[in-house]
């Protein structure tokens, strides 16, 4: 920033706040808080929104990113909140002599498991159903709704609580669920705040974190009643926190995924930082657990390998601040394992990409993702964005997601900071010569590439593309460097 | 030691200089070096759009151009990446597969093969800023990167060190990408453009008075954002500054 005579001016006026790096005592804050400011720019930024959705057509996330970034205040505030965490994640990671062996075998635990994929989801269920709980299997997304909805038909449950699961977001729980009447009510404070507004999640770990404090003061202000004028992130959590509780309390039912689901024991289990799995699950007398089928380990002795990596991987922290562990259900309550492929085991048959199903969704490759910090999860238009977004969303359909395997720069951040050893990178290179040869890549981007290839392997026509005075020829090297933004 | 030069295309188009010093740098070092006139490219472009079929061609030109040198060097790490790492589209004979073993980056050869000791007279009294091509890093390794829990290293840190009145400083993102990724700043000028404006800003708050790097292509990149956004930073080519280039 320039210089300016701090001294003549209120701190609170300053034009150079931050949102994420200190709260009003100086000291850092953690991720799920913000700075209190109490006083706002005259004139507010509004919220960036995603990708525009067309049906089956081509997501165009470069058209989402260029909207992203030039809402300025928010590109910034997401870039460093962003960064933060992995610079935060490199701190802890580093402190732990291990951190790369512990890497290897829960990439091997993983592998292992995949391998041997039947078996342990067998031993699972059998395991689970002698704890007292009924388990079902979905091939798809439609097919967990309509589980989940025939069992709160059976229950005669018209509230639902749960709390953050990637996996509903996937099958479109919540729009489905709001067809047929029921009420559902997300408990992760940002993916509350992301109910609120209506908007996708943008990041698997922190839902909201593309928004800034005002934005969510205006979502609070119409849908809750609070202080429009009042963004104070305190103010803010303890208004959600009071609106939220009641609807707990009254609900029919509740609903969590899952991060890891044992083999051995039938048990799973849900890392959480705000609590909000043990009430979705321990308030009402129904537990409904949404299970992808990727989730299994085979035993609890493994389970340390995945919660060192977990946290420390996605907020930089060593642990979270719930690993809540489901066995059975309580005492006069029910429990129900939903187990969901929803395209899992076709993708077990990629040999370029069966490994994204070690995926344990901590969101470090988004964090460390230039491109991704820069556009915002929703300009992917798609359940999952960033790095690990990029090689998923092609398995689910590949026309709609052709373009996102090339928003990437294809730098290998990514791969570097999976805690199970993913090759992201080298899949996303894999997926666009997949995507070039079942032409779902542009037919102009095709063509130019045609003629490159065409050039660059002629020495006389490449000598006279190169060599010629015309800077017209000159045209093919500098196409391969320049665009108008860096010339 | 016969060693063929390969020059990147864009490289021979825009930053013949570059090509000039890395000959000149290794001819100090004796190396017998040869410039086989009929090279074009190494096939990137196509590659990373997932053109591999139209990259064909163009592969085996690359084999055919250099099969009969001890080694082939060039001062770009990102086209050596592609040699050794995605010249896949054409069948791996056995001379195919000894082309990309021996095809080396330049300070990696000076580095590693030849173990340069001293460059006696390179001079470069200015602060700098050292920035790796994301391919050089993590592809080829070049340096070690951030995210990994492994003691550091730096080739193009270890040879500058050598270099009389040098000064390094340190941005804060040290090895964030730059934004070029190859066809990437084509098709997504948008972000690529903020993530060049971003790079040379934090270098600029770091206090460098010029970039350096083993990759052209990043350089000519970040060099188009700094100009765009007026901040008086320069950019020069590893290979130069080691043969002796004081400015």
């Amino acid at each position: 920033m320039s210089e300016q005579p701090h001294g003549l001016i209120h701190p609170d006026l300053r034009s150079d706040r931050n949102e994420s790096a200190t709260g009003q005592d100086g000291k850092r804050l953690d991720h799920a808080e913000g700075a209190s400011q109490p006083l706002r720019s005259k004139s507010r930024e509004k919220q960036p929104r995603g990708a525009k959705i067309r049906g089956d057509a081509p997501i165009d996330q470069s058209e989402a990113a260029n909207r992203f970034i030039a809402a300025t205040e928010h590109e910034k505030m997401h870039d460093e909140r962003l960064w933060d965490l992995r610079k935060k994640r490199d701190h802890i990671a580093h402190g732990i002599d291990e951190w790369e062996e512990l890497r290897e075998l829960a990439s091997q635990i993983k592998q292992h498991t995949l391998a041997h994929l039947d078996q342990y989801l067998e031993q699972f269920e059998a395991a689970a159903i002698a704890n007292g709980v009924h388990v079902h299997w979905a091939a798809d997304g439609a097919e967990h709704n309509r589980i989940v909805h025939g069992i709160l038909a059976d229950h005669g449950a018209k509230s639902l609580i749960k709390s953050k699961s990637m996996l509903t977001e996937e099958c479109g729980l919540r729009p489905y669920l709001k067809g047929v009447g029921i009420d559902v009510i997300e408990t992760d404070l940002g993916e509350r705040i992301q109910q609120l507004d209506d908007e996708d999640p943008s990041h698997v770990v922190v839902p909201a974190v593309h928004k800034m404090r005002a934005d969510v003061a205006d979502i609070f202000a119409e849908k809750l009643g609070t202080d429009p004028n009042n963004d104070d992130p305190n103010y803010l959590a303890e208004q959600q926190r009071q609106a939220t509780r009641p609807l707990i309390l009254a609900a029919d039912a509740g609903m969590t995924g899952a991060n890891f689901a044992v083999a051995e024991t039938g048990s799973f289990v849900v890392c959480t930082n705000e609590g909000n799995a043990d009430l979705s699950s321990n308030v009402p007398p129904l537990h409904i657990a949404s299970i992808g089928i990727e989730k299994l380990i085979p035993r609890l002795e493994h389970l340390g390998v995945f919660v060192r990596l977990l946290a420390r991987s996605a907020l930089g922290t060593p642990m979270t601040q719930y690993t809540s562990h489901f066995r059975g259900p309580r005492k006069g309550g029910e429990m129900h394992i939903v187990l969901v492929d929803n395209g899992r085991t076709a993708r077990l048959g990629m040999p370029e990409f069966w490994s994204s199903l070690k995926c344990i969704r901590c969101g470090a490759c988004m964090n460390t993702c230039p491109v991704y910090r820069r556009s915002g999860g929703l300009s992917y238009g798609a359940t999952y964005s960033g790095p690990i977004g990029v090689i998923l969303d092609p398995t689910f359909n590949k026309r709609k997601y052709s373009a996102l395997p090339f928003s990437s720069t294809l730098n290998g951040s990514c791969t570097n900071v999976c805690p199970v050893k993913i090759n992201i990178h080298e899949q996303i290179f894999a997926w666009r010569k997949v995507l070039s040869e079942e032409h779902e890549i542009p037919l102009l981007k095709h063509a130019m590439m045609k003629a490159a290839g065409e050039v660059l392997s002629h020495p006389a026509l490449y000598r006279m593309a190169v060599g010629a005075a015309d800077s017209a020829l000159r045209h093919l090297p500098r196409f391969l460097i320049y665009n108008p933004l860096n010339t | 030691m016969r060693v063929g030069l390969f020059i990147p295309c864009y490289m021979d188009a825009f930053e013949p200089d570059v090509g000039v010093a890395t000959l000149e740098l290794l001819e100090r070092f004796g190396c017998d070096v040869d410039y086989p006139f009929d090279q074009t490219c190494c096939g990137q472009p196509m590659t990373n759009t997932g053109c591999h079929a139209e990259s064909a061609a163009t592969e085996a030109l690359f084999v055919k151009n250099f099969s009969k040198f001890d080694y082939i060097v060039g001062p770009s790490g990102s086209c050596v990446h592609q040699i050794r790492e995605h010249l896949t589209a054409i069948d791996q004979t056995d001379e195919v597969r000894a082309v990309r073993a021996r095809t080396y980056e330049l300070t990696e050869f000076l580095h590693d093969i030849l173990k340069v000791d001293a460059f006696p007279w390179a001079e470069f009294p200015h602060k700098v800023g050292v920035h790796y091509n994301c391919n050089s890093l993590r592809g080829i390794g070049l340096a070690s990167p951030s995210e990994l829990n492994k003691p550091f290293y730096s080739k193009p840190k270890d040879l500058l060190s050598k270099v009389k009145g040098i000064e390094f400083v340190e941005p804060a993102r040290w090895d964030e990408c730059c934004g070029f990724g190859g066809t990437f700043c084509v098709f997504e000028p948008g972000v690529s453009a903020k993530m060049g404006y971003d790079k040379v800003s934090d270098h600029s708050r770091a206090g460098a008075e010029y970039i350096v790097s083993a990759d052209s292509s990043c350089l000519m990149h970040q060099k188009g954002c700094a100009e765009r956004i007026g901040l008086p930073i320069r950019f020069i080519h590893i290979a130069r500054i080691l043969n002796g280039a004081t400015a």
